[in-house]
């Protein structure tokens, strides 16, 4: 009977077959179409182990050894993994309480119950010595090994800046930083981050479903090897920047050194200044906010690199370059002084009282404003020039040719441009063409409208050492080893001015320290050229400037000093140049009273007598 | 001697020769499932394959004495040997051993045995003798009912051991009433009545009820306007829309908590690679890491590693899909599967006797559903039920039940000839 049905073995040998199809159609789609299973399959099993190389070191110019790594240890947990232990005794090594061990396991936790989180960062080696004997009574727990930055010197912090994590956003755009490692973020640590950072490697290992080592994958064929970051040869002279952070303790303001052969900074000092290890492992975010958070002194503000000032009187070498370069001013032209340059509505330019006339040189060692009014007049108001705005142009980029008014391109990071008016600015302001010599007339004597860096400041001083021409100033000399010099910094660049016009203006800088306003400040053994300056500052007492450089025929230093608040240039930015040129030159310094006044006198309070301008 | 011979020259070595590939393969995949390097000795009794490698001997063996079994022998007494393997399912439910949950094993000196496997293959005995009766018509309801009878009472059995997987297994022997002549409705009811739970379980329930009133008014309206048709209508849409209610109240207030959670991971309401669903997710991962040609042999990392559960017993074709691959090992096993069944239906319809050709049915609707649910929740197609899948799955028992199971109908099926 049962035979009348036997065709429906054709119905289920049919539904053998459907099935078997169906089966053959999952698995080729999962196997074969889908790869996201791969992408799974190894995330289940790949560990990919960063291996961190050493960040690069930093040496001064005598080979001294500035910046360094040293290892630090993180204690890292796996809550999968952790079991009954001694809880009591790990919170009494690491120094925290039984409520916040719970809730660090349980943040581990949600990030991952199978993959390694952070428990504590940075243990102290001490601790890491107490705590390695013990590890193996903490299951889940292991250590793992990070490097420190750490500075041998306390000084130049703003210089060198200091590392951090990565941010998500840096992440995002740059393939090779992963969450957790670090960068530069300021400084030399962050221009020459990819100098200093090497090559991470990277070893990949599997693991288990209980994230158990099982050994490297495929032998280590896919592994890479971490190669260690380059060292850097820095131009800085460490004790020079010991010094001039030292007498710069107690005060708001800058020191700039260079070598004016090679445009290397010899020390870059900005205060108030803060000791670079703050910055370091994990007391760095609260040292950080601690710092950013002091509006008063603000110490995380570079101010040799991000301070605008007027330069005041230290501008009037300029004048007097392009005074000559235009035609219209020579050695011997004499302006006569009576006081002060009349502006023709009722007021002047006032000028303290000096010999007058004066001839060139002697304008720049008595430093006459009267004088430089009429030079500065004179420039734009060239004959040959049938507008106002044509000698201003002129003039201006006589002035950009030497520097300022845009950033020089050191290698430190946060370098402002400066300020040189644009004739745009005046058009905007007094209206299009409507402006003459005398509405501008205070840039002639380095006040008004003009911004000047206390970089680019130093970088004048340079330029007038080398007769017209300059390197643009930088921190690191060579990179990777002494005789490989950095290739970025190795074009001279010459300004418009013709070196013939140098000299006369050198005497002028030699006679101020000689004779004229900065005359407290001479070094017996060493013929210095520099020139006073006070900016002036509509907040407070003005700020004082010097700018100088020497030996005289041999110029080997170039420096700028600003002192915030502290009145004439010669009152006490001319004696801390002069100190900071003896200890380089002579390394060391005779002056001991006057270095002992300058390292303990209070600029706002001071009583030290001002000779002039 | 001239009889024995030609007991081994009627064998069907198809079979046979299928039977040794999936044995010989499930224990490569189980060598390699529990694989670690530091105990490879192919005969260690304290690792699975050592212990597998022993029962697949033991089965060998098994299934030689069998073959030597009169062929009479099983016709005659499959009812006894059905009705040992109820008291055996009775015993395993005051005395047996709890493993993982169900209690349905016996322990015989170091070697855990379960009845349920062994029942399949009693009720296909007594299905099969059933069924073969002159009298018996399956037409007609009340042998249907005691052909139903057969089937359910160890079913129900299993159930009370907790062991869900194994009484489902009892459902395929609908294959042999449908090819004893149970009407196609059965076999439709059977297809519809699954999907229109799932269905019942994934949309809003009015909405269903209200498509099947849609549907009963449109049968209605083609067909003649008889006072029974209106009633069988009225009564199946009763009946459907009671099913509908019942299996949301079933799911959501009979089922344990993991089962329904299963349940809704599987259907897609709950994704939870925590729990539920992480079996399956983490098989799909290793069989979908496998690619085309696979990992290579012992070099499967997600089966090794133990990411994927249970790998050797209930989840072992996740070894087959990531070490050996689409081509290698996906097709092969599939592919065997499905001509190994094939081929039980085609030997089973030369069977002159209808004792042997039903119980040949048995035999393929039992191996049948186990490779459906076991490979279709590896692929994550069906719920996680765990059942092995035959001659593969690590463990004695399971084994040793599917060799009797095969090799009865083997043996019957050599005897065909001394039946002339």
């Amino acid at each position: 009977m049962e035979r009348v049905y036997a065709n429906r073995k054709f119905i289920v040998i049919g539904v053998f077959v459907i099935v078997g199809l169906i089966f053959i159609l999952r698995l080729f789609l999962i196997q074969i179409v889908a790869d996201k299973y791969v992408l799974s399959a190894n995330n289940n099993v790949l560990r990919y182990i960063t291996q961190y190389p050493a960040r690069g070191l930093i040496f001064d110019r005598n080979g001294k050894l500035l910046v360094y790594n040293e290892a630090a240890y993180d204690l890292m947990v796996i809550p999968s993994q952790v079991k009954k232990m001694d809880t009591a005794e790990l919170c009494r090594l690491i120094g925290i309480g039984i409520a916040d061990f719970i809730q660090r396991v349980q943040k581990a936790r949600s990030y991952s119950p199978f993959r390694p989180s952070v428990f504590e960062s940075q243990i102290s080696r001490e601790n890491y010595g107490y705590l390695e004997e013990k590890m193996f009574r903490f299951p889940g727990f292991f250590v793992q090994s990070r490097t420190l930055r750490k500075y041998t010197y306390p000084v130049a912090a703003h210089t060198f800046g200091y590392i951090g994590e990565v941010s998500p956003e840096i992440i995002d755009q740059n393939l090779y930083y992963k969450s957790g490692d670090y960068i530069g973020i300021s400084g030399i640590e962050k221009s020459y981050e990819e100098v200093l950072r090497g090559k991470k490697g990277m070893r990949i290992k599997v693991v288990d479903v209980l994230n158990r080592d099982k050994g490297s994958f495929q032998n280590g064929k896919y592994d890479t090897i971490a190669f260690a970051g380059t060292d850097l040869y820095s131009s800085l002279d460490v004790e020079l920047q010991q010094y001039g952070e030292l007498l710069m303790s107690g005060k708001k303001g800058s020191i700039v050194a260079i070598e004016p052969s090679t445009g290397e900074i010899l020390a870059i000092v900005s205060s108030p200044a803060y000791d670079p290890n703050l910055l370091v492992g994990r007391a760095r975010k609260t040292n950080y906010v601690m710092l950013s958070e002091d509006t008063i002194q603000v110490p995380l503000f570079n101010r040799a690199l991000m301070a605008s000032y007027p330069p005041g009187s230290t501008f009037k070498l300029v004048g007097a370059l392009v005074g000559q370069q235009e035609g219209v001013l020579f050695p011997e032209t004499r302006y006569f002084c009576g006081g002060g340059f009349p502006l023709g509505n009722g007021k002047k330019v006032a000028c303290h009282s000096h010999p007058s006339p004066l001839n060139l040189s002697e304008s720049i060692a008595q430093s006459c404003n009267t004088y430089y009014c009429r030079v500065f007049r004179s420039i734009i108001d060239k004959k040959t020039f049938r507008t106002t705005r044509e000698g201003f142009e002129s003039w201006r980029s006589f002035v950009m040719s030497m520097g300022f008014g845009k950033k020089l391109g050191i290698d430190i990071p946060g370098e402002l441009n400066g300020n040189i008016p644009t004739s745009g600015y005046y058009d905007r302001y007094h209206g299009k063409n409507r402006w003459t010599s005398m509405a501008i007339i205070s840039l002639g004597i380095g006040q008004g409208e003009i911004g000047i860096i206390p970089i680019q400041m130093a970088n004048l001083a340079a330029l007038i050492s080398n007769r017209g021409f300059y390197y643009v100033p930088h921190i690191i000399k060579a990179i990777g080893s002494k005789d490989k010099p950095n290739k970025d910094f190795q074009v001279k660049k010459v300004s418009l001015i013709d070196p013939k016009y140098f000299d006369i203006v050198i005497k002028g800088m030699h006679d101020v320290v000689e004779g004229g306003t900065a005359r407290a400040s001479r070094i017996d053994s060493i013929t210095m050229c520099g020139k006073t300056g006070t900016a002036q500052n509509p907040h407070g007492k003005n700020h004082s400037i010097f700018v100088a450089f020497a030996p005289m025929d041999n110029p080997r230093i170039a420096i700028s000093v600003v002192v915030e608040n502290a009145g004439f240039g010669a009152a006490w930015a001319a004696p801390i140049a002069s100190l900071m040129i003896e200890k380089y030159i002579n390394r060391k310094v005779k002056r001991k009273d006057l270095e002992q006044s300058m390292i303990t006198g209070n600029p706002s309070t001071s009583a030290i007598k001002v000779i002039d301008q | 001697m001239r009889e024995r011979r030609g007991i081994f020259e009627h064998i069907d070595w198809w079979l046979v020769i299928l039977y040794l590939l999936l044995v010989g393969l499930g224990w490569i995949n189980i060598y390699a499932a529990v694989y670690d390097i530091n105990h490879s000795d192919i005969v260690d009794m304290h690792v699975k394959y050592g212990k597998q490698m022993l029962w697949i001997f033991a089965a060998v063996f098994l299934a030689m004495i069998i073959l030597l079994i009169d062929g009479k022998f099983f016709a005659q007494f499959s009812n006894l040997i059905y009705g040992i393997c109820i008291l055996l399912l009775i015993m395993v439910i005051f005395s047996g051993k709890e493993i993982s949950g169900s209690k349905s094993w016996f322990q015989f000196a170091g070697v855990a045995l379960q009845p349920a496997e062994f029942a399949k293959m009693g009720t296909a005995l007594a299905l099969a003798k059933f069924l073969s009766l002159t009298e018996t018509d399956i037409r007609k309801r009340n042998d249907l009912f005691l052909a139903a009878g057969i089937i359910l009472l160890p079913t129900i059995l299993v159930i009370l051991q907790h062991d869900t997987g194994s009484a489902l297994v009892f459902l395929s022997f609908i294959l042999v009433l449908y090819r004893a002549g149970l009407s196609d409705k059965f076999l439709i009811a059977f297809v519809l009545v699954p999907m229109l739970a799932v269905l019942s379980l994934l949309i809003n329930k009015f909405i269903i009820v209200g498509g099947l009133f849609l549907i009963a008014v449109l049968v209605f309206l083609y067909t003649k306007r008889r006072f029974l048709n209106t009633l069988i209508i009225a009564a199946v849409f009763l009946a459907a829309t009671g099913f509908v209610f019942s299996v949301n109240y079933g799911v959501n207030h009979v089922l344990e908590p993991h089962q329904r959670t299963r349940i809704n991971v599987l259907i897609g309401k709950e994704i939870d690679l925590k729990g539920a669903g992480y079996n399956v997710n983490q098989s799909l991962i290793a069989i979908g890491s496998g690619g085309m040609w696979g990992k290579g042999f012992l070099q499967g990392t997600q089966t090794k590693y133990n990411f994927v559960p249970e790998q050797s017993t209930d989840f072992i074709f996740c070894t087959v899909g990531e070490e050996w691959g689409f081509l290698k090992g996906s097709l092969v096993v599939v592919g065997l599967f499905v001509v190994l069944l094939i081929r039980i239906v085609i030997v089973a319809e030369r069977q002159r006797s209808r004792f042997s050709r039903f119980y040949g049915y048995g035999v393929a609707a039992i191996i049948f559903f186990h490779f459906f649910i076991n490979i279709g929740m590896t692929l994550g197609l069906l719920p996680v039920i765990g059942i092995p899948l035959p001659f593969f799955s690590y463990g004695g028992s399971s084994l040793w039940a599917f060799t009797m199971l095969l090799f009865i109908f083997i043996r019957q099926d050599s005897y065909r000839y001394e039946l002339l």
